[in-house]
């Protein structure tokens, strides 16, 4: 709950707070009232619109992230592909948002690249990481007199993700290359595991692959089920496809 | 100019378990007390309601419900003679913010530590020698013993619902429990969870090796439970979102589903949410705290004027608050003198997953603290002549939901990624189990915590610093450990077994448990430690710290328990002793 929230909060439920910033009415002050509720203040996720287009990615950031990604988990029988499971859409609007933008993340300098141990030392947070690893990957690879990356063969395309992985593609300035695959690689497992609602794992198609239950509320009759099936489908926060209206 | 607020009886900084539990006990003993909390108001039906609390990525991977780093970090190095950066991401651990704190995110882990885990120094010197303790591992007794604290235990294990099996009821060893436990007054409050499959599976294993296997006691009711203080808990459903989410169903003990219903009807407490406190304040002579000095939720400066003082945030704010003030003398590492700062400890894990061909182990039905496991190879149970080190850890299978972005183990020599892993995943998730093992880490001259020269947080002050790493002591425990979990894997019959060994120093990337410990530790004497066994300040004897900032070294168990025994052990001080002659220290120095 934010702070705005709770200036919310503090109008709606006026009843059961005490106040002790009469200034600006953003009291958070709790005092004999029993347990502070008021309706309407819950915060539900928001859903991906699946038919809307990029708000983050460029043209050429997409055709990266989706090849890459196509890579990482390719299409076959055995289940959804990345593509399939919509991880561009779905990393396109998480850093166009919150997330993209770092705003949990301590981002004050000065920046050093750290120890193997340090773990996120980007100057950028993760929405300015993609994009500056994305152009300096671009650039790396013209500088090859290659193609670019999503025009490449497959086999390609895994070589040079596999050293990037490996920490032996050199992208040069502040682009930390074997970070930026963990990122990704970090990045599309999310889209492809989240629930539905974010705009990855479409269908709850990655949930159905492997048998994941998803957002299920009571699991009690299947606790002692040994080595049975767990016999439903699963379901996603906002429900799933069965329970929607047709037409 | 600050606001002066109107004086109370007790300022309680930090409002999760610790302050809950104070609260709660001061109010009852007539005191008027304010708890300052710097996060959000949070409750069930509005904050993780479970219309939509089981969400991997809102909540563990966007770090919903933790403490925002933007506001405040720590800064980490492995070594003193390497630079410390901040921690910009969580990783290891997840810190918690706002009320109910860390405890509003965990399993639901509830252990009592050995009779001797509180001796670690003088049992370990009595039966192994001088040599068992190098002089580099400054490991003390924590000067309470576990008679000591038995009736907390006791009470917090009543107030949470734990659902176990006793091993061991006034010293009567009983079948089906842990026999190494130290002896309770009574029964659990509820019997042990519904056990599933995979951790069925590894009971009878490690039963057939001549282990002790039990069920994890746990905070996830297995029945519904109505607490001595009248607050009613559910039956856990068993959904799999416990462990670094919060518990939409009223089954997972936290303040909220314990205390909270109980304590915010007293007109004695009062909360104050989004305030920070910056420091605490002293009188002329240094002995006596008169206050606090916070940042209301609209920006003002406050200064809160108390008879007492009580450090309930999480262990590294508690330690910060306390360097900030400048209360008690910093520890130095070069020189080992000083005491703030000093015997940071954490914890060791490992794991060895256990690959089967044809067995169903639909392992997203869980909860935090479910599961089997055996404490033969944990504190001073087993003999560790020989060995090379001290202490041990529980192995067991807790099976706390696999959520699939954090949990699809791979077998060996399948890649992270690319159709192989596609492949193997897709064959593997239902049929995976994972045995963790848990181990203790001693305290060592060189891991402390003292204030960062050069970052800042939002509030212009120094981030905590913190510098540690596993010593020789922690690999070959975990290492032995990481051998016996895998004795019993293959003891399991799958398809195969991967023993994933804790490797090099230690790194802030990977989750491991949020049991940070120490920095202001509790001990006999005022040459080393910071509290006695009340956790009253030598130096301050109206100053408080609880939680496991107090901890000289941190055992192999999961550390609430303890907490929380350590809280009510203070609280029963308070009210039967210290408040007859306030501002007097308990234990003479």
């Amino acid at each position: 709950m934010s702070p705005s929230q709770i200036s919310r909060r503090t109008a709606l439920g006026a009843g059961v707070l005490a106040f002790a910033a009469p200034l600006t009415g953003a009291a958070a002050q709790f005092n004999g009232g029993g347990l502070f509720w008021a309706a309407n203040t819950s915060t539900y996720p928001t859903a991906v619109d699946l038919k809307a287009s990029y708000q983050f990615l460029t043209g050429d950031e997409a055709a990266f992230v989706e090849a890459a990604a196509l890579r990482m988990i390719p299409a076959d029988p055995t289940g959804p592909s990345a593509l399939e499971a919509g991880v561009p859409l779905f990393l396109d609007r998480q850093l166009a948002g919150d997330y993209g933008k770092g705003t949990r993340l301590y981002m004050q300098g000065p920046f050093a690249k750290g120890t193997a141990t340090q773990g996120y030392q980007a100057k950028w947070p993760p929405a300015g990481f993609h994009r500056a690893a994305i152009k300096a990957i671009g650039d790396h690879l013209a500088q090859g007199g290659g193609a670019t990356f999503h025009k490449r063969d497959e086999a390609d395309q895994d070589a040079f993700l596999k050293d990037l992985s490996d920490g032996k593609v050199d992208l040069g300035g502040d682009v930390d290359g074997k970070a930026y695959f963990k990122l990704l690689l970090q990045n599309v497992m999310e889209g492809y595991f989240a629930d539905p609602i974010y705009g990855g794992n479409r269908n709850l198609s990655a949930w159905k692959m492997i048998g994941f239950s998803g957002a299920r509320y009571d699991q009690r009759a299947y606790v002692l089920s040994y080595g049975k099936p767990y016999p439903l489908p699963p379901v996603g926060i906002g429900g799933r496809p069965a329970w929607s209206v047709k037409g | 100019m600050a606001i002066r607020n109107p004086p109370v009886d007790a300022v309680l900084v930090g409002f999760g378990w610790t302050g809950a539990i104070m609260a709660q006990e001061l109010t009852d003993a007539g005191l008027n007390v304010l708890a300052i909390e710097r996060g959000d108001w949070r409750d069930t039906p509005t904050d993780f309601s479970p219309a939509y609390a089981q969400d991997e990525l809102r909540y563990y991977w966007r770090h919903e419900l933790f403490q925002r780093l933007n506001h405040d970090t720590l800064t980490i190095r492995n070594k003193a003679s390497e630079t410390a950066l901040p921690m910009r991401q969580l990783g290891s651990f997840l810190l918690g913010s706002g009320v109910g704190g860390a405890g509003v995110h965990w399993n639901g882990q509830v252990w009592r530590f050995l009779p001797t885990d509180l001796k670690a120094k003088s049992h370990n010197l009595q039966r192994y020698g001088k040599a068992a303790v190098p002089d580099d591992m400054t490991i003390q007794d924590f000067g309470v013993s576990y008679d000591d604290l038995e009736a907390g235990y006791d009470k917090f294990e009543y107030l949470c619902g734990v659902s176990g099996k006793a091993g061991n009821l006034r010293g009567a060893i009983q079948a089906g429990g842990d026999p190494f436990e130290g002896p309770r007054q009574r029964e659990y409050p509820n019997p042990p969870l519904q056990m599933p499959y995979a951790p069925t599976l590894f009971g009878q294993a490690a039963a057939g090796l001549g282990r002790h296997p039990f069920p994890h006691p746990a905070a996830n009711a297995s029945r519904a439970y109505t607490n001595p203080l009248g607050v009613t808990l559910g039956p856990c459903t068993y959904c799999g979102f416990c462990e670094k989410y919060a518990c939409g169903n009223y089954s997972k003990a936290s303040a909220q589903t314990t205390i909270l219903p109980v304590l915010m009807r007293k007109k004695s407490f009062t909360l104050r949410t989004n305030c920070e406190v910056l420091k605490i304040n002293l009188s002329a002579d240094g002995k006596t705290a008169t206050g606090v000095t916070f940042i209301d939720e609209t920006g003002q400066e406050v200064e809160q004027p108390a008879e007492m003082v009580v450090l309930s945030a999480y262990i590294l704010h508690n330690v910060r608050l306390l360097l900030l003030s400048g209360i008690g003398k910093p520890y130095d590492p070069a020189t080992g003198e000083g005491i703030v700062g000093k015997n940071y400890a954490y914890q060791i894990t490992s794991s060895v997953n256990v690959f089967f061909n044809d067995k169903i182990l639909n392992p997203f039905v869980g909860a935090g603290a479910l599961g089997m496991i055996i404490n033969d190879f944990n504190g001073d149970n087993f003999d560790h002549t020989g060995l090379g080190f001290i202490g041990g850890g529980y192995v067991g299978i807790l099976q706390t939901g696999a959520r699939p972005i954090e949990t699809h183990p791979t077998a060996t020599g399948v890649p992270t990624w690319g159709l192989a892993w596609k492949k193997a995943i897709a064959r593997d998730y239902l049929k995976t189990t994972t045995i963790a093992t848990h181990g203790a880490v001693m305290a060592h001259r060189g891991n402390c915590l003292d204030l960062d020269p050069t970052y800042k947080d939002t509030f212009g002050r120094p981030l905590l610093r913190m510098t540690f790493d596993y010593t020789d002591n922690e690999h070959k425990m975990s290492d032995y450990l990481t051998d016996r979990a895998a004795e019993i894997g293959k003891a399991m019959g799958g398809r195969e077994i991967k023993a994933n060994y804790r490797k090099g120093s230690w790194d802030v990337v990977p989750y491991q448990t949020t049991h940070n410990t120490g920095g202001a530790i509790m001990g006999e004497s005022p040459r080393d430690s910071f509290t006695n066994k009340y956790l009253q300040s030598w130096d301050v004897p109206n100053l408080f710290v609880l939680g496991s900032t107090a901890f000289p070294q941190n055992p192999g168990y999961n550390p609430t328990g303890t907490v929380a025994a350590l809280a009510y052990h203070a609280a029963d001080a308070i009210k039967s002793q210290y408040l007859k002659a306030p501002h007097q220290p308990m234990v003479r120095a």
